[in-house]
């Protein structure tokens, strides 16, 4: 029965390919590459893939060439607007920089967390899940 | 089968689709397909500071798997038309 159901995911990315787009991933990465091809799961082929962090305002980018990426792990796509990227409040620093940031924005939520485990877990309550854990 | 034909009628009205990782993006819905896999047109994202790269994504693919709630207009809802179109496909699996 289930394949007399045409794949409709087919029909409606078809129009984004050959177009620039962001795959954000379950692990939150985000890859931003040429859409070249992909299949009824939702796997993807990008091409002149890189790998993009973000800091706030800030991003870094790291080039990575040809990914096939899995459809399980896709979140979603998204067609990026050539005229809204120029017009973006973002700014280009280096990869060491915003990693940087990122990890003791990291470490200084991980400590908090701790505290208020540490306060609720005194109380009474128990953590369950974390950022992420969703998925 | 019968919530995919839901979601078909809600074709080009807004929604806001709420993803598992807590980002939530406001748009309007162009095609759904047999795995609630969404295509948004024209979206904005709940809290663009926390998700400065969909500032410049227009319209996206959501996977159906990572979604947690669809949000839509209570009037975009037949309620009445919609506990009949269940009735009768718990009837039909039934048989």
């Amino acid at each position: 029965m289930d394949a007399l159901i045409p794949f409709t995911t087919s029909g409606s990315l078809v129009d984004l390919v050959d177009k620039k787009v962001l795959v954000v991933l379950r692990d939150g990465r985000k890859l931003i590459g040429v859409f070249r091809s992909y299949d009824q799961f939702a796997n993807f082929l990008l091409e002149s893939c890189i790998e993009r962090i973000h800091f706030k305002f800030e991003y870094a980018d790291k080039d990575i060439g040809v990914l096939l990426v899995r459809g399980e792990n896709v979140v979603a796509l998204g067609e990026i607007d050539l005229i809204a990227e120029d017009m973006v409040p973002l700014q280009e620093r280096s990869w060491n920089e915003v990693e940087e940031k990122i990890n003791d924005d990291n470490k200084r939520r991980e400590r908090d967390h701790a505290i208020k485990d540490k306060v609720l877990g005194s109380i009474g309550f128990v953590n369950e899940g974390r950022e992420g854990d969703a998925y | 089968m019968l919530i995919f034909s839901f979601f078909k009628t809600l074709t080009d009205q807004v929604i806001t689709v709420e993803l598992k990782n807590d980002l939530s993006i406001t748009g309007t819905l162009k095609s759904v397909d047999q795995f609630l896999n969404i295509r948004l047109d024209g979206i904005s994202v709940e809290d663009p500071e926390r998700h400065p790269h969909m500032l410049a994504v227009k319209n996206c693919f959501i996977r159906g798997s990572v979604v947690r709630y669809v949000r839509m207009a209570a009037r975009s809802v037949d309620t009445t038309l919609l506990e009949d179109a269940t009735r009768r496909e718990a009837k039909e699996a039934k048989k």
